[in-house]
Formats: C-alpha cells, sequence, structure tokens
C-alpha cells in the first residue's frame, strides 16, 4: 500500500493510502470526537460530530469516514469546526431525555462527554421530544429510545457480529427510531440476548435488566443461605469499573467483597467450568466411540444456544446436552451442597456474577432445576456487581486478597480459561488428551486454539485417532461454520462457539468501554491475556484433578455421565421460530 | 413514538399471489443488484399493501433479516402496512385544501370512523388516508371515496358522508 503525506493541524503526517482523517490525526496525537463511529462495525459518517475542514473542500468533511490523500491539509479545530460540531450535539440534546443523575450511564456516557468536551448548553434548543417508550420485554434488556441518539452502533453489532439483525431504524426522519420489525417487543423475535448492543451503545438507551435490589433484599433475609459464585471473565473485567488498567486480575479483591457484601458463601463458577469438561467431554469421548452425532457443539454460551434453536432448529442434536458452567454450579449447590448442609433448596439463593446478559434468560429456561427450584436464582452482570460493591461502601482498591470458600470455590486452570474463545476446547482437550492416550499431553497450552480470531482449526492425534475441531465466537462466524453443519460438509469432531467476539471476556455484561477505548485498545485480548497468565501460573490446570470435582463424583453423582449426573447437570433444548 | 400503523386486517393472500411474488423474487435475486426496495415495489402492486406474511417471504427469500426489511418499508411513503379498505376515504391535504380547512375535515372522519390516518378498520372495510393535491383546488377542501368525489366540504358535512356508506 502505497504512503502519502499529509498535514494534520500543521502536523505532517505520513499514513497508508486510504487511512481515514480520524486514524491520521491519531497519528498525529490528536483525536477528534465521534460518536456514531465504532471501528469495523458502524462507519456511516451519520452523526457529524468528527466533522473537520479540509483545505479547498466545498464544506465540512466526516472524518471517520473521509480517505486523505497526497498532500491534503486537514484542520480538526478550527472556530468553524467546533462550532458545527457543537451545534449538532445541542440539537441531539435538544431530543434526549436528560435524566442524567438517575441515568445508569451517567459518568459514563459519550454524549454526555461530548457534551462537555464541546462546551454545550444541553438546554439551548427546546422542542419535540421523542416519547420514552420502554422495551422491558426481555429478562435481560430494557431498551429506553427517549435516551437513543440514533447512532445505529446497537444496530450494527447486532447484524455484523451477530448476523442476528433484530433491531434496526425504523420509520422516518423525526419518527425514526431503533425497535423490531412490525414493533414487536424484543422478547418475541429472534434477540438471542447477547447483550453486545448494550457495551455499544454510547448513551443509556440500552442496559441490562437489573436486579441489585433484589439480590440485596435476600442477602437481609436471614431464612435464606445465600452463595455467590462468579465467572471466569468477572475477575478480570471488575477492576476496570474501578478505574483500574484493562485485564487487571482482582479475583482476591472481587473475593474480599463478595464477602463484605454478605453472601454467606463466595464460590465459584470455574467449579462449574471444571464439571463441565467432566460431562462434556466424556460425552464427546461417547459420541467418538459410538458413532453419536458429530461434529459436537459446545453449550456454555446461552445466547449460541437461542441462536441455534432459532436459526437452525434441525441440527439441535449437535448441542451438547450439559447445561453450562453457570447452570451446572447452581444445581450442584441446590442438590449435593444443600443435602450436605441439611437445607431445602427452597431456602438457598444462587446468584451468578456473569460477564453476559444472556445469563439472565438461560436462568429462567426450562429444564434448569435440578432440585426442583431454579438452579440459579439470580444472574447479575460484572457491572451490576461493582454498582452492588460501590452502593455498599466498599473501598475496593484497598480491600485485601481473600481466598473462595471450599468446596465449590475450588477449580482448575482449565476452568478458568472458559472465560476466553478457546479456552472451553482447551481445557476439554486437556482432559480428553489424558483419558484417551493414558498420560499428560506433551504440553498443556494448546496454542492452537488460543487467540481471538473468530474461527480457529485444529488438528490434535489422540493414540491414533485424529480429531479435528474448530472454534468459533461471534455468532456471524457461528453461523458460517453451522452453515456447513447443515449441508453435511463440516469436516470437524468438535465445535466450540462462543456468542460474543473474543468469547465471554467481551461479554455483553462486561465493564463499558467508550467507542474511543474500543477502537484503540485490544480489549478482549488484555482481558484474556490475563485469564491465560493465571492459569500459566496455577499448579492445577486438569478439570479432572481438581479434588472437589472428584469428592462430588464420589460421594455424590458416581460417574460423568451416569444416570445421575445426567439427571442433573444435563438439559435438553427447543426447536425455535426465527419470526 | 411512532407514526407506524400496523395493521389489524386479517390477511387473506392466495396461493396465486403467493406464487407470483416467488417468481418475483427469483428474478430479483438473480439480478445483478437485487434489492429490497424493488422486492417491496413488487409485492405491493401484488397484494396492495406490505402485511408480516409478505415482508416475511420477502425476507426469507433474500437472505436478510426481517427487520431490514421493515426498516425499507416504513422509511419510503410510497409503502403501506395497511390494505385500503372496501370504502376508501382520501382527503386531500395539499396547500389549497388544507388552507380551506381540511385538517379538520380529517379529524372529523377520524372521529367518525374510529381510525387514525393511515388506519384500516379490522374488517377491513373503511381506510382513511390523507393524500397529496389531487388536481381539483377549486372544489377545496377535497374528499374522494373510492371513485367519488366530495367537493367544498365542511366538518358538518362529514357525518352524514360516512353513515351513508356504514348503510351500504
Amino acid at each position: 500500500m502505497a504512503l502519502v503525506n499529509v498535514k494534520i493541524n500543521n502536523i505532517p503526517v505520513q499514513v497508508e493510502e486510504g487511512t481515514t482523517i480520524l486514524e491520521a490525526a491519531k497519528v498525529a496525537g490528536i483525536k477528534i470526537p465521534t460518536l456514531c463511529y465504532l471501528k469495523g462495525v458502524n462507519e456511516i459518517g451519520a452523526c457529524r460530530v468528527c466533522v473537520c475542514e479540509v483545505k479547498g473542500a466545498r464544506s465540512l468533511v466526516a472524518a471517520c469516514v473521509y480517505p486523505v490523500n497526497e498532500g491534503m491539509d486537514v484542520f480538526t479545530n478550527t472556530p468553524n469546526v467546533r462550532a458545527s460540531r457543537k451545534a449538532t450535539v445541542e440539537l441531539l440534546l435538544s431530543n434526549h431525555n436528560k435524566a442524567c443523575l438517575s441515568c445508569v450511564r451517567n459518568n459514563n456516557c459519550e454524549l454526555q462527554t461530548l457534551s462537555t468536551e464541546l462546551g454545550c448548553d444541553a438546554t439551548k434548543y427546546e422542542g419535540v421530544k421523542t416519547e420514552a417508550s420502554i422495551d422491558g420485554s426481555t429478562p435481560y434488556l430494557i431498551r429506553d429510545n427517549s435516551k437513543c441518539v440514533l447512532c445505529r452502533r446497537c444496530t450494527a453489532v447486532c447484524k455484523e457480529y451477530q448476523s442476528v439483525a433484530v433491531i434496526g431504524a425504523n420509520g422516518r426522519g423525526f419518527d425514526t427510531h431503533i425497535a423490531c420489525a412490525f414493533e414487536k417487543p424484543l422478547a418475541d423475535t429472534a434477540c438471542v440476548g447477547c447483550g453486545q448492543c448494550i457495551v455499544a451503545c454510547p448513551t443509556g438507551a440500552l442496559t441490562e435488566m437489573e436486579q441489585i435490589d433484589d439480590v440485596l433484599n435476600v442477602i437481609n433475609d436471614p431464612t435464606k443461605r445465600v452463595i455467590v459464585a462468579a465467572a471466569p471473565s468477572v475477575r478480570v473485567g471488575l477492576g476496570e469499573e474501578f478505574g483500574m488498567p484493562i485485564g487487571t486480575n482482582v479475583e482476591g479483591k472481587m473475593v474480599a467483597a463478595m464477602r463484605r457484601l454478605g453472601f454467606d458463601d463466595v464460590f465459584d463458577v470455574n467449579f462449574g467450568a471444571d464439571l463441565t469438561i467432566m460431562e462434556e467431554g466424556t460425552e464427546f469421548l461417547g459420541r467418538l466411540k459410538n458413532g453419536g452425532t458429530l461434529p459436537m457443539i459446545t453449550s456454555c454460551s446461552p445466547a449460541w444456544i437461542k441462536f441455534c434453536e432459532h436459526n437452525f432448529p434441525d441440527q439441535l442434536d449437535h448441542l451438547s446436552s450439559c447445561k453450562s458452567p453457570q447452570q451446572m454450579f447452581g444445581a450442584v449447590c441446590k442438590t449435593y451442597y444443600a443435602e450436605k448442609l441439611g437445607i431445602d433448596p427452597k431456602d438457598m439463593v444462587v446468584v451468578s456474577i456473569m460477564p453476559c446478559t444472556a445469563k439472565k434468560f438461560e436462568r429462567g429456561r426450562g429444564n434448569q432445576n435440578a432440585a426442583g427450584v431454579p438452579d440459579i436464582d439470580y444472574a447479575l452482570t460484572t457491572r451490576e456487581l461493582a454498582k452492588l460493591i460501590k452502593r455498599a461502601g466498599i473501598i475496593f482498591d484497598e480491600l485485601p486478597d481473600e481466598q473462595f470458600d471450599s468446596p465449590l470455590g475450588i477449580f482448575s486452570g482449565a476452568g478458568l480459561i472458559f472465560g476466553a474463545t478457546g479456552g472451553v476446547m482447551e481445557a476439554a482437550l486437556r482432559t480428553v488428551y489424558e483419558v484417551v492416550v493414558g498420560k499428560e499431553a506433551p504440553s498443556l497450552d494448546f496454542n492452537e486454539v488460543r487467540g481471538t480470531e473468530g474461527i480457529k482449526e485444529a488438528e490434535y492425534n489422540l493414540a491414533g485417532q485424529t480429531v479435528r475441531v474448530c472454534v468459533a465466537s461471534g455468532l456471524a462466524n457461528a453461523r458460517k461454520i453451522m452453515e456447513d453443519v447443515r449441508a453435511g460438509k463440516s469436516k470437524y469432531d468438535f465445535i466450540e462457539i462462543m456468542s460474543c467476539p473474543g468469547g465471554c471476556v467481551n461479554g455483553g455484561g462486561q465493564p463499558i468501554k467508550s467507542a474511543f477505548v474500543r477502537n484503540n485498545k485490544d480489549i478482549k485480548g488484555e482481558r484474556a491475556k490475563s485469564i491465560y497468565a493465571q492459569d500459566a501460573a496455577m499448579k492445577m490446570r486438569k478439570s479432572h484433578e481438581n479434588p472437589a470435582v472428584q469428592q462430588l463424583y464420589k460421594e455424590y453423582l458416581g460417574e460423568p455421565n451416569s444416570h445421575k449426573a445426567h439427571e442433573i447437570l444435563h438439559t435438553s433444548y427447543i426447536p425455535r421460530n426465527r419470526y | 413514538m411512532s407514526k407506524i400503523k400496523l395493521t389489524t386486517v386479517a390477511f387473506k393472500g392466495t396461493a396465486e399471489q403467493e406464487a407470483q411474488l416467488r417468481q418475483v423474487l427469483d428474478e430479483i435475486n438473480s439480478s445483478e443488484h437485487p434489492s429490497v426496495m424493488t422486492a417491496l415495489q413488487r409485492a405491493q402492486a401484488i397484494y396492495g399493501y406490505l402485511p408480516i406474511e409478505v415482508q416475511t417471504i420477502i425476507a426469507e427469500e433474500m437472505g436478510v433479516s426481517l427487520e431490514e426489511v421493515f426498516g425499507v418499508a416504513t422509511f419510503y411513503s410510497q409503502f403501506t402496512l395497511n390494505p385500503q379498505g372496501s370504502y376508501a376515504f382520501g382527503v386531500c391535504l395539499g396547500t389549497a385544501c388544507y388552507v380551506k380547512g381540511s385538517g379538520d375535515v380529517v379529524a372529523k372522519l377520524e372521529e367518525c370512523l374510529g381510525l387514525k390516518d393511515g388506519e384500516t378498520s379490522s374488517d377491513g372495510k373503511y381506510s382513511i388516508a390523507s393524500t397529496r393535491c389531487v388536481g381539483c383546488c377549486g372544489l377545496a377542501p377535497v374528499m374522494t371515496v373510492n371513485n367519488e368525489v366530495y367537493g367544498k366540504l365542511t366538518v358538518k358535512d362529514i357525518p352524514d358522508i360516512v353513515a351513508k356508506y356504514q348503510a351500504m
């Protein structure tokens, strides 16, 4: 690619031909404000917040989509540019529900930041306002269009990352609004609940269905045994809510905070992940040996499951029947652990902390109630946990590092790496290799399935048998894989699918980062790196070596995939319509 | 929120219409630039409007999501989600008619029929649509019901005209 010389505010820079003004300015150390732009996903030049002056150009240009060329002279901070950006944002604010003080995104809102940075008068224009119309039809998400700026970032991620595309712009002009086809409530569509729209939203128009108050109430109820457990990715995201660098591992402080919040047991969903490997690995070996349906596909990601049910209802046999780690964890709490404690599972409340919004849907699915009561009572996001901690007045960064409780807080590195795309596959391979070959794999690092690429594949030789595996993240990638499966062209034996690009570390329940951070930092890569670092430092890195898991089988379940294990740890799926 | 008028009229599409639509979609899909907008135009020519049943076929056949189709259908004023009623009331909101009070005529009509502009009664009998200039400004304000033209209207005339069609 040819290089071109351009000047940004008289600063000479050399960039590749075709680079946008926005990116060239970044090279010159200048941040041009944006609102609708999300790199690689939503490059539509619609909001006009990024306008700049180009010498010789007829009018201001949108920096996010305007390519530079040789000799171009760009000015990003002239009176004309400043006035235009300010007026644009003031007009957006004229039709914005400015209840900022009670908004979930207060102090983490891109519109608010723009307004402050550009020196806007938020009340300059008063006029007709979009009526508040709240869609709270699902158990995981709330849309409030009175806070929507019509940037289309949510619709873009829904379509581009996930190939779900159930939301879009309806109507025209002032009546334009983001909604579903035929104005249906979101719950009546093929929405999968991944929450990628929430983390892409610059304002408070999209947020998770919060259950913070319910959890505070049960903690205060002396008749309830309240258990909490966090998914692997939470510990590498939570710190960001307290101003720490992306991917900081705050496992010890998180445990300390949970204990101070008043939970009776502080356990780890990683235990459920280790258990998943025992069940799923055994299921896979069984299918391989007995000519079962292959490829077998993982079932940890509830948005993926719902996606498969809506879009590939004829392919559900490929899904592992294993419950997800969250559900396995809850099921073990309410059966094994409740029996151990001698309490009625009805008096036990299990709260999971998840990087995910779809987990709120999963907990309410059918066939997820091993003890006759829901396996999980509340599924909170990483963001909700941060709010609980802040509300309790806990000074997070001053907390000591504490350890999880036993026995359901014991986990291996294999359970931990579930948080990153490829992690489930790697965890399964560590165990399956050893079961089949009879000795430990030459290296416990299966690097072929690591990394944030959307589709990865590898082949492994297990005692003479070649096992072909594939790892996909992002449902648009999953769709490609599934089209092949449906056509009978898939060459794989075992497939891991995670709904969110990069896996759970980048889930829809994780801390929300501004577009500027998303566009310039490898968020999912940083968080994943942190997880792999913890795994590498662990002594116990294989699920089947987890003593608490071994004890559970010995005392209660018998063998993996036993009748009892099936009753407690496995589930079923239902075909759903696409519309 | 939205001015989108979803239909409450039951879908009465025939097998012939569907066959015709599928043939049209085959044509569009094999063209160089298949466009949803063209599909919607052709579908509306077949059915007279664009109900969910029709838009779903378009979405499936063209491999796009239903919301993408609906987004286009609600963006352009040429598309309608409602079938025309057996008695289609059209009120001109062109400049001359509007100045002469056709806005009030629409309001009265909405009241008498219990429908909003752009809607069709769920039995499919009546619909109201405001129109652009119909070209007889001398008669302003003007209303049409199918091929009948009513000119120099006042709000007081509306109940009797409506009653006449309700008695038919």
